[in-house]
């Protein structure tokens, strides 16, 4: 597979580096200088000195094959996300995947059709959020290009729900429950399975459902 | 008629003066509160300051309602990324966008975006002023 990197920093260089042992095909694009200088030490011929914004730098990279994967990991969100549309729109490259620095740009990147996206920021909060959940919803996961997530509700004494059968809990539309977990073994969710205090609950649900599921499962 | 000018360097502040001495009713977006001083000392209009990537400094600065916004920061790749989230979420119908590099100026115009490359415009220009003198010289 051939992939061109864009962003020579620790996330780029890191990848570039994998993506190789793998076997793979690569060109490393870096615009510092210095950077550079570094980089290609280690890289030599598949590190490329420019901007990668600049399209003679990206035909330069080969873009025109077109490689089968393009990355945005450069440090700045602008960069990253032109360099992702001009890889789709003016290359049909068929896989891009763009860093998001700045969470707070993610909407940007959803809008301007840039769905795979990833952002470290996020991910560590999430992970915070995992240690010290917040109103006793955990997200786990995301499919942004399936619409759904995956949350993790942890039952309390006096939940709601906590006794009920899951046939009878009248789930709203949009939300299902995955698994049931209760002292270090987890079960799938059947209508069958009486919720309990203590349980640790897998849901899937359209995202802006939580409010409602919340209410069902934890506070009344 | 309401414009929202985003980067109120030399070229987003002259644009702001320039269409606000026309009757338009002009808010300016820059990053550096000094920014405000290029506007002149009599500037009636909205300044905000922020950064044009921020939706909340747009909402703020009345892009939703903005009959044009122009797209004037430093940054080539700042300026087509906020021109697209303009025209895409909040549908204003003027959008204009200064893009530097000639070749990411008609990438972005092929693909519907209306971009003002003042590099091309120099480049044409000298070329044209050389030509007509080499022109007068050889008929001379």
């Amino acid at each position: 597979m051939y992939s061109i990197v864009a962003g020579g920093g620790k996330v780029g260089a890191n990848v570039a580096r994998s993506l190789l042992k793998m076997g793979h095909e690569v060109t490393l694009i870096e615009q510092r200088p210095y950077r550079f200088d570094q980089l290609q030490d280690e890289f030599e011929h598949q590190v490329l000195l420019g901007d990668a914004t600049e399209l003679h730098v990206l035909e330069r990279a080969g873009i025109a094959r077109p490689p089968e994967l393009v990355l945005g990991v450069t440090g700045d969100d602008e960069d990253n996300l032109i360099i992702c549309q001009i890889a789709t729109e003016g290359y049909r490259v068929p896989k891009v995947i763009a860093r998001v620095n700045d969470p707070r740009n993610q909407e940007h990147f959803d809008l301007l059709g840039i769905n795979q996206t990833v952002c470290a920021t996020s991910n560590v909060l999430g992970l915070v959020e995992h240690e010290v959940p917040e109103h006793g919803i955990v997200h786990l996961l995301e499919l942004r290009k399936e619409n759904l997530e995956i949350v993790e509700l942890q039952i309390e004494r006096n939940s709601p729900a906590a006794g009920k059968r899951i046939a009878g809990l009248r789930l709203p539309e949009g939300t299902r429950l995955i698994s049931v977990m209760r002292q270090g073994r987890s079960e799938l969710a059947e209508d069958s399975t009486v919720i309990r205090p203590g349980d640790q609950v897998l849901a899937v649900l359209e995202p802006g459902k939580e409010d409602e599921l919340r209410k069902l499962l934890l506070t009344s | 008629m309401r414009l929202v000018v985003i980067g109120c360097g030399r070229v987003g502040s002259a644009v702001a003066r320039d269409l606000a001495e026309d009757g338009w009713d002009v808010t300016a977006i820059d990053e550096q509160e000094e920014a405000l001083a290029r506007l002149g000392s009599r500037w009636a209009g909205g300044f905000i300051v922020g950064h044009g990537m921020d939706a909340e400094i747009l909402r703020k600065a009345g892009v939703p309602d903005a009959d044009a916004v122009v797209v004037a920061t430093s940054g080539d790749n700042t300026n087509l990324v906020i021109g697209q989230v303009v025209e895409k979420r909040w549908a204003v119908p003027c959008v204009v966008v200064r893009v530097l590099d000639p070749a990411r100026a008609d990438f972005y115009a092929a693909r519907g975006m209306r971009t003002i490359c003042p590099t091309q415009t120099a480049i044409s220009a000298l070329s044209t002023a050389v030509r007509k003198e080499s022109k007068q010289e050889a008929t001379a």
